[in-house]
């Protein structure tokens, strides 16, 4: 166990190696430099000023600097927000991003295995039925349609929450948000579960289970649970990078000030630095959580071995 | 029958002989076509799919009006004269700036389905070529193509290609070649895997034995008996990928103007929805009709093509 971990961190380095590369190539592949637009400057202001950013240095020495500083967390000066480095943008909007998704997280956790697994024990009732149609309704509705539909209802129409903003996270400001985010994979996470379930129920040790006379729901929550979330778990990857790309919508629609903001601005004002800044970091996150799932799934799954 | 035409003079007992043997034999596809008949909803869905292509293609010449030209007249009082109505001729009402809303979705259709489905067919080439080659030849190539894969798709590419937007320009055919080749990743993996159980069967032996390139076993022998898996997987990569672009133009770093998708439309509606709802509502329409007929279709396809799940 222990060496697998040491393994998954090893394929993990030269991954986050690679991405900081691509980052940095795309950079310095960008039409014009980050100063081009500025006004006419004295000539020895600009050498002062690419000076200062290190860009008049060689490429291979640009690259390490930059290598070098990402490694030690930091990701430099924003190109736009002269007065902020990116680390700085980052601090005061991810955890607001983080907030809202872990909520998401959660929810998809456990109405998605929930309401599977309910649709898998009335298989072919009106309890599965209800669930699946809406699932299939949920799949079909991203959140970047599920955003603007909710506050068309609950916020244009019927009044009942705010549009849209922050406001410390209060309650109200954050439920829409969660809903937008998590519906879809709600509803993937449940259809997964029941078909995973319903697999699983058919399998010869729960068989031997019933037969001894075990209790219905002990077999579920004790032999039936586990083997069966196995392909979920296996989807918690997709579904965790889905939901940290779903939060450039969701702070986008209801300006919840977190990282997507920052990351479209970015991209529009072409702020290379923060986006590059974010898509590390957002690459970094996603590397360590896929190791976490894998690991994860050493712990539900005997079997496999590595 | 082919057959027949070959041996003009062969008369009418080779005739039905080869009719009988013709409808006789049930080839893996008829069984498929069998089984996907049967598959109510995703019929339906096929039904729905071709209407919606059709009006893609066609859907503009239903309407006199055409997607450039702004109702002045309206534009002033965009709440109330904006409103869908048949009498105005606006269908689906105006956008934002006045347009009609009706030839918008149209062109929106196009460029989102064709995204959709180029894309999705960048995927299978890429993807199942690489796939079949990796999992043919084996041994250390194999592990240094997976290798790889496995690298890439730790990428957060939504990110990548927004980036890509940022610092090229907005540009509808790198949307798609972007798209194309950041979604081939678990195409390769699936076809990879399917290549491993077919690489021990006989007739590939045979090949082998023979002396055939291996490129062309590939190609010849190796692809067209993947392409049930590769059929299912591709349906269900083609809303993956009209998801893909929504997004992005939903953000305003797709297609940009005079060119829109359902994720622009869907985009400007949701800044004008306080006012003029519609606009939001008929490309959400389509997005999700489109997304819940694909879905279905795959299923079906699944159901019909897919050995594993029967």
């Amino acid at each position: 166990m222990f060496s697998f971990i040491i393994r998954r961190l090893a394929v993990a380095v030269p991954t986050i190696l690679t991405l900081i590369t691509v980052s940095f190539v795309l950079m310095h592949a960008a039409p014009g430099g980050p100063f081009t637009n500025e006004r006419n400057v004295p000539e020895a202001v600009m050498e002062n000023i690419e000076a200062k950013y290190n860009l008049d240095k060689p490429l291979w020495q640009q690259y390490l600097i930059y290598v070098g500083n990402v490694a030690q967390g930091d990701l430099g000066p924003s190109f736009r927000y002269k007065d902020f480095t990116v680390n700085e943008l980052i601090e005061s909007s991810f955890p607001r991003s983080a907030y809202i998704g872990a909520w998401s997280f959660l929810f998809v956790v456990v109405f998605g295995v929930g309401l599977g697994v309910v649709a898998a024990l009335k298989q072919n009732r009106w309890p599965d039925y209800t669930v699946m149609t809406a699932a299939m309704i949920g799949v079909v509705f991203p959140n970047f349609v599920m955003a603007p539909l909710l506050v068309l209802l609950f916020a244009v129409t019927l009044r009942w929450l705010p549009a849209g903003g922050w406001e410390g996270g209060q309650v109200e400001y954050i439920v829409l948000p969660i809903i937008a985010m998590a519906t879809s994979y709600i509803a993937q996470v449940a259809r997964i579960t029941r078909s995973s379930m319903i697999e699983t129920l058919r399998s010869p040790f729960i068989r031997t289970a019933r037969a001894k006379g075990i209790p219905r729901h002990k077999i579920v929550l004790r032999h039936a649970l586990k083997p069966a979330l196995i392909p979920v778990v296996s989807y918690l990857g997709p579904a965790f990078v889905g939901i940290i790309t779903g939060s450039v919508i969701i702070d986008q629609v209801f300006s919840t000030g977190g990282i997507g903001q920052h990351f479209v601005n970015g991209a529009i004002n072409r702020d290379y630095s923060l986006i590059l800044g974010v898509t590390i970091l957002v690459g970094v996150l996603t590397i360590v959580f896929n190791a976490a799932v894998d690991i994860l799934y050493t712990w539900l799954d005997p079997r496999v071995r590595y | 029958m082919f057959f027949s035409d070959k041996h003009a003079g062969m008369g009418e007992l080779a005739d039905t002989l080869a009719e009988d043997a013709y409808t006789e034999g049930r080839s893996l596809w008829r069984d498929a076509r069998r089984r996907f008949m049967g598959h109510r909803a995703a019929v339906a869905s096929l039904v729905v799919l071709v209407l919606l292509l059709l009006f893609s293609a066609f859907g503009q010449f239903l309407s006199p009006l055409d997607n450039e030209s702004i109702d002045w007249a309206s534009l002033p009082n965009l709440d109330e004269d904006g409103v869908p109505s048949l009498a105005s001729q606006h269908y689906f009402g105006l956008d934002p700036i006045g347009r009609d809303l009706y030839q918008r979705t149209v062109q929106g259709s196009r460029i989102s389905l064709m995204v959709g489905v180029l894309g999705a067919l960048t995927a299978v080439v890429i993807g199942t070529l690489y796939g079949a080659i990796s999992g043919y030849v084996g041994g250390r190539t194999d592990a240094i193509m997976m290798r790889t894969l496995e690298v890439l798709s730790a990428f957060p590419f939504m990110f990548l290609v927004i980036v890509l937007m940022a610092v090229f320009g907005r540009n509808v055919l790198l949307i798609f070649v972007a798209i194309g080749a950041v979604s081939w990743l678990n195409m390769a993996r699936i076809v990879r895997g399917q290549t491993l159980s077919l690489k021990r069967k006989e007739y590939i032996e045979a090949a082998m034995s023979v002396g055939v390139h291996p490129l062309l076993i590939v190609l010849r022998h190796i692809v067209p008996n993947v392409l049930g898996v590769v059929i299912v997987y591709a349906t269900l990569l083609v809303p993956e990928m009209i998801l893909f672009e929504s997004f992005i133009s939903f953000l305003g770093l797709g297609v940009s103007e005079p060119y829109t998708s359902w994720g622009a439309l869907i985009s400007e509606g949701a800044d004008a929805m306080w006012t003029a709802p519609w606009t939001l509502i008929f490309p959400m329409l389509m997005l999700v009709l489109t997304l819940f007929c694909f879905n279905f279709l795959g299923d079906g396809l699944r159901d019909a093509l897919d050995p594993k799940d029967r």
